[in-house]
């Protein structure tokens, strides 16, 4: 390395002096420029600079602006422009004087321009709008270098959504005479793909041109496609590995012309990059990896030289190899290769060395045993960053043997680490080690004490929460649990008799908790005692509220009997007025339970974990209540999701232009359909469906704040759950593992001193494997002291979801005290109102829905549930009001025609009623059609005659079947028109509306009008295409749109469930999913096709519709995204 | 990838800076603060890679001038390391001995010449003489 400084120096002289430069001499020294520079090198303080500047900005400003500014000074501004965003002064005034620029200048007055905006506007910046038409311009320009400028504007930034416009002449460049263009042209469309990968999907075999072009150049930029492409779906390039190899071939074997040499190396930066691609296609693939051995050892043997560069082709050529399915020959070669980099004196060998070994020791972890000392002695380097990465490095290979030593080590240097995000970072693994490895409670305890004082507040959360979890829940064995637990709180009741100030707040929550919790295990322990030493933190200066309501639930679990009563009175009298209303609330727990040991044993029962709790979700216990508030007149409770709808609907009666675009209908109609009472939530009960009532239960948790956090977040713990199953798996028997692993020490350095002996002996215990032939099967032993209790994982974590949800958290739950109390009758009462009240106030305030008349919950709440009851609401044309027809649960499926009973009905709708007559309807999918079913009833006592039903709708296509039609209406009976319907044109929501009318028995004439809605997918049907008929179909359908989708998280193969869900809820078809992109198809009733291409990209799902229907596309995409959030 | 490309001289001064992340003026000064300080620092017998947060910093020195270049993990430090040392070659051979007023005094030039070499944090072009095309034609341009 320093050879090639001095190389640089003495090729670089100049660099050193910076007064004789004659260079710099013939720059006009009058110009602007010359005296902001020479303002700039004068500088001696920041607030000089700034002085500097600003005037500087001031000056620039008043000339940008000026119409006789000629391009050339311009120019000139522009650079001054970007020295004083460069030393952090904003300009944003010049910003669209350098499109101007780039727009009207010529040669490298327009380059500046470009460089400036490049500069100054970032991708999403509103006025690169204004510069699609420059770069129009230029691509058609005949100046090859205005062509060449454009192209690299594209490739830097350009806004998405004009790609479009701009792509055809991209695209064209491909196939340009000059190479330049063709490398640009490519880089362009590289950048494209990176920020809109769909735009250039019908380009690809393109890439594959420029893959192959003649010269090299644009070869390599093709390279960062595929590197890119191959990075999201390996699966379909494997057919380019031989190309890959064979470039790789020429390039080691120097084919490539001399200028792309560097030091004397072919093109080591491309080698670089070949062997990543490669890597990507030789993983976990045995045929690929095989045909890239030969290039490997090639370029392993080539690569000797004795220069950066090589050694930075070698790190990338071992990592290759350890990625690839293994060949053993090769494997030794790199491993030797990893050796010379770490044992050489150069210390930036030595880092990529360490780096090399923690990738490689993932693999084979046989290997960190052969360089043993000299990770040793790298834990000792002077330079922070060598120790760093040997602490990775040794983290990689921890496991129950080595582990006390290296979290020694972690510790050691987190003692010493003054940065945030290297304490953070170690924090979590050393946690994480401890908490798989541990030895033993003692040590465990130890070391997490010592995490949390080391880690203070910068921790994350999740390391208290999963400690407590892990001392609730326990382990295997019951003693060990008690041992444990009574570790940790002689530890704590040592540590709080010392200087419980200089503790952090983290770590004083997670010692209240477990005093609270276990500090009567310890029978010669006084509560008193444990009440005092916790009083003492109260007091503390530093103590934050959070965690003065800690102590405060803590001291509450002990405030059994007479214990130092007169403490705890004080501190609840002190509390009980305190401004922070959690606190006052804890206080005032604490006071009541205090005096009341019935109570309080019955709300704090001891050791109640190990009991599954019962968790009455539905909230059953309240519906005397509910009932009771909805028949004294409140609003009933909606749910926060349907409160959103309302408010977004509210927002586009009001016509605000750029609200959440939801149109009025939809979201009426899919209120509607939530909300109107069905017969199966009827006889469910007063329960209602469980959904809403876990979204009370969670704004009465989220009431309680803060202290929550101990039990985690669900999807944390259910991750735990996880980790639970798979580790017992204990390997061969650790002592013959250790036997191995330091017999297998090929080369013990006899030089190496007695003590770094045995710090070797004591890391690299249970390192190396029997299985030494299988590298690539991770062998790591995996030994786990703290085994957790081998619970039924399900149970358990649905006891966690519970706690989460339930209004009756676990009794050991910091916030259980609010909840708990419910138990006393009297209590419950007002937190009871409260939460209603709050529920009524959100649904008056965004009360649309009860104003315009919808069916609430009120209906399936009441004490007669009544399917007809209250539906004078959607009547349209009457004008007087309905009393409520006490009709008991009419079943309308009994009216289901014969031919509908097996098929899938909606729920029944209720239409309209008047006089006595109801109409309600449902629809039947049907394969081929889609059935409306219109139910009506009279309950009046007399019959009713001159029965008209009309049925229309601009939107549908309806054809009634029934063959006769009704005209006579019996008392009590009910009749049904059965209508097919198919869709005119696709729409979000299509309305079917309808005309009733009947001579009353006194023959006064009726007329009342219904409307029914249904949503897009019953007029879908899924497709069955197969992949070739889908292709030719692809390219002929006209109308397209695409959007990125949210995918179903948490599962293993989201491309897979997400369809899965669109197949199950839309009715569409799953053509093909192949690797990381899936085809579907559906048609819109009678025979419309929809395609639908969808791409799993960066997290999201990319999809495209296309269909020869204009809006088809539009709406179908609106319901997989409404069916994807509702998963 | 690479996530900036840095020049400072020896008493701080930025000389050159271009981010291949989008990042706000606030935070860009606090970072290039914190890695002159960092880079200033370090001796010629350390490591030349300093972590910076959650990325790594490749650094090299040239005289009184040090450019620095922040990279995520998967990126192959001694790889950029040695980037550095062609992209001052570069600049040596189109200013034939570049000192840090040429740097200076031709702003532009460096930024169309950075332009050249990397992409939206991508080595895009290492050939000398590919990287100075661009620019020689519009100097011939101009003089023409």
């Amino acid at each position: 390395m320093s050879d090639v400084v001095e190389k640089t120096l003495t090729a670089l002289p100049s660099l050193l002096s910076f007064d004789s430069q004659p260079g710099a001499a013939k720059l006009s020294s009058t110009s602007k420029l010359a005296s902001l520079i020479r303002g700039i090198t004068e500088l001696t303080s920041k607030h000089e600079e700034e002085k500097l500047i600003q005037q500087e900005l001031v000056a620039i400003k008043d000339q940008v602006s000026s119409p006789n500014t000629s391009m050339r000074q311009m120019k000139e501004l522009m650079v001054r422009a970007i020295y004083c965003e460069m030393l952090g002064y904003e300009a944003s005034f010049c910003y669209i004087h350098a499109i101007k620029l780039a727009q009207q200048g010529t040669a490298l007055d327009k380059r500046v321009g470009y460089l400036a905006v490049a500069l100054f506007l970032h991708e999403s910046h509103e006025l690169l709008l204004l510069l699609v038409n420059t770069v129009l311009k230029d691509l058609q320009s005949t100046n090859l270098i205005e062509v060449c400028m454009a192209l690299t504007i594209v490739s830097q930034l350009f806004p998405k959504d004009m790609i479009p416009a701009i792509l055809p002449l991209v695209e064209e460049k491909l196939t340009h005479p000059k190479e330049i263009i063709r490398r640009k042209a490519v880089l362009a469309l590289y950048k494209f793909y990176l920020i809109a990968p769909n735009q250039v999907q019908h380009i690809h075999n393109k890439f594959r041109k420029a893959l192959c072009d003649k010269d090299p150049g644009v070869m390599t930029a093709s390279l960062h496609i595929y590197l890119q492409m191959i990075k999201e779906n390996p699966e379909g390039y494997k057919d380019l590995t031989g190309s890959f190899v064979t470039i790789l071939k020429q390039v080691v074997g120097g084919k490539l012309p001399m200028d792309y040499n560097y030091h004397s190396v072919p093109s080591p930066w491309l080698q670089i990059q070949l062997l990543r691609i490669l890597s990507l296609l030789g993983k976990d693939d045995q045929s690929s990896s095989e045909i890239m051995y030969e290039v490997l050892d090639e370029s392993l043997r080539r690569a000797e030289m004795n220069h950066n560069i090589t050694y930075a082709i070698l790190y990338e050529c071992v990592k290759c190899i350890y990625t690839i399915h293994p060949k053993d020959e090769l494997l030794e070669k790199a491993a030797k290769c990893i050796g010379n980099f770490i044992l050489s004196p150069k210390i930036n060998l030595k880092y990529i060395g360490l780096k090399a070994l923690t990738y490689v020791v993932q693999q084979d972890p046989k290997l960190a045993l052969q360089h043993q000392m000299t990770i040793i002695e790298c834990l000792d380097h002077p330079d922070l960053i060598i120790k760093r990465e040997t602490l990775e490095l040794l983290f990689r290979i921890t496991n129950g043997k080595n582990v006390t030593v290296i979290v020694e080590k972690l510790l050691d240097f987190l003692r010493t680490s003054k940065d945030d995000y290297t304490t953070i970072d170690l924090m979590g693994k050393v946690a994480e080690v401890a908490e798989k490895y541990a030895p033993d409670n003692k040590w465990f305890i130890a070391t997490m004490n010592t995490v949390f004082s080391l880690g203070g507040d910068l921790m994350q959360p999740d390391i208290p929460n999963n400690f407590l979890k892990l001392i609730s829940e326990g382990f295997d064995d019951g003693e060990q649990d008690r041992m444990l637990r009574l570790f940790a709180v002689d530890s704590y009741v040592s540590l709080l008799q010392g200087e419980p100030e200089k503790l952090p707040q983290r770590f004083l929550q997670v010692i209240s908790w477990v005093l609270g919790e276990y500090s009567h295990l310890r029978e010669d322990l006084e509560p008193a005692t444990v009440v005092r030493l916790l009083a003492h933190v109260l007091d503390l200066k530093q103590a934050s509220s959070e965690t003065k309501s800690w102590v405060l639930l803590a001291m509450t679990k002990l405030c059994e009997g007479e214990a130092a009563m007169s403490v705890l009175q004080g501190v609840s009298e002190t509390y009980s007025s305190s401004m922070d209303t959690v606190l006052r609330q804890r206080a005032q727990e604490l006071q009541n339970l205090h005096l009341n040991p019935e109570l309080w044993a019955r709300v704090l029962p001891r050791d109640a974990f190990t009991e599954p709790l019962e968790v009455d979700s539905s909230l059953s216990f309240l519906d005397g209540y509910v009932s009771e508030a909805l028949a004294a007149g409140a609003a009933p409770y909606k749910s926060p999701h349907q409160r959103q709808e309302e408010l977004a609907q509210a927002k586009a009666v009001s016509m605000e232009p750029y609200g959440l675009s939801l149109p009025i209908s939809m979201s009426l109609s899919s209120l509607d359909g939530r909300q109107s009472p069905t017969l199966l939530s009827m006889s469910s009960g007063l329960s209602g469906d469980s959904t809403d009532h876990s979204h009370k239960a969670g704004t009465t948790t989220l009431k309680l704040d803060k202290v929550k956090r101990v039990w985690g977040r669900e999807g944390y713990l259910a991750q735990r759950e996880s980790a639970v199953v798979e580790v017992p798996s204990p390997v061969h028997s650790a002592d013959q593992i250790e036997e191995v692993g330091i017999s297998q020490d090929p080369t013990p350095p006899p030089v190496a001193d007695q003590e770094k002996q045995q710090l070797a002996s004591s890391l690299f215990v249970g390192l190396g494997s029997q299985t030494s032939s299988s590298l690539m099967g991770k062998s790591e032993p995996k030994h786990q002291r703290l085994r957790k209790k081998a619970k039924d994982p399900v149970s358990s974590s649905e006891i966690s979801k519970q706690t989460s949800n339930s209004i009756f958290p676990p009794p050991i739950s910091v916030d259980n005290l609010l909840c708990n109390s419910n138990m006393d009758p009297k209590k419950s009462l007002p937190s009871c109102t409260q939460m209603t009240e709050s529920s009524q106030g959100s649904a008056a305030a965004n009360g649309t829905c009860a104003a315009e008349g919808e069916f609430t919950e009120g209906d399936v709440q009441g004490p007669e549930p009544s399917l007809f009851r209250d539906n004078r609401l959607t009547i349209a044309g009457s004008c007087e009001t309905e009393e409520p027809v006490g009709m008991k649960d009419l079943c309308l499926t009994s009216y289901l025609p014969a031919d509908c009973i097996g098929a899938n009905h909606s729920e029944f709708t209720p239409l309209c009623s008047s006089h006595g007559v109801h109409l309600s309807a449902c629809h039947v999918h049907k394969d081929d059609t889609l059935v409306l079913l219109v139910f009506i009833s009279n309950s009046s006592n007399s019959d009713v005659h001159q029965f008209i039903v009309q049925v229309d709708s601009g939107d549908v296509e309806v054809s009634c079947l029934s063959e006769s039609p009704v005209e006579e209406l019996r008392c009590h009976h009910v009749e049904v028109c059965q209508y097919s319907l198919t869709a005119k044109r696709p729409s979000v929501h299509l309305e079917v509306s309808g005309l009733v009318s009947f001579n009353m028995p006194d023959r006064t004439p009726q007329t009342t009008h219904f409307s029914y809605k249904l949503p897009l997918p019953s007029f879908i049907r899924p497709l069955e295409l197969s992949t070739e008929e889908y292709g030719t179909m692809w390219l002929a359908f006209s109308h397209d749109t695409k959007q990125n989708l949210t995918l179903v998280a948490d599962v293993q193969d989201s491309l897979r469930a997400t369809l899965d869900v669109l197949e199950r809820k839309l009715h569409l078809h799953v053509v093909a999913i192949i690797g990381m992109e899936g085809i579907v198809a559906c048609r819109l009733l009678p025979d419309q096709p929809c395609l639908m291409h969808c791409r799993v990209h960066g997290g999201t799902l990319a999809v495209w519709l296309r269909s020869p229907v204009p809006d088809l596309p539009d709406c179908l995409l609106y319901h997989c995204q409404r069916a994807l959030q509702e998963v | 990838m690479i996530t900036f490309v840095l020049m400072v001289n020896r008493q701080g001064q930025t000389r050159l800076c271009r981010y291949y992340q989008s990042i706000n003026m606030s935070r860009r000064t606090a970072l290039e603060a914190n890695i002159v300080h960092t880079c200033l620092s370090r001796s010629r017998d350390q490591c030349s890679f300093v972590e910076y947060q959650e990325s790594k910093v490749v650094f090299r020195q040239y005289a009184a001038l040090y450019i620095a270049v922040g990279i995520t993990e998967d990126e192959n430090e001694l790889s950029i390391y040695e980037l550095v040392q062609n992209f001052v070659e570069v600049l040596d051979k189109y200013f034939s001995r570049v000192s840090e007023l040429d740097i200076m005094f031709n702003l532009d030039r460096v930024h169309i010449i950075l332009d050249e070499m990397i992409q939206n944090g991508r080595i895009v072009e290492t050939n000398k003489s590919n990287i100075l095309a661009p620019l020689n034609a519009l100097d011939k341009m101009a003089d023409g």
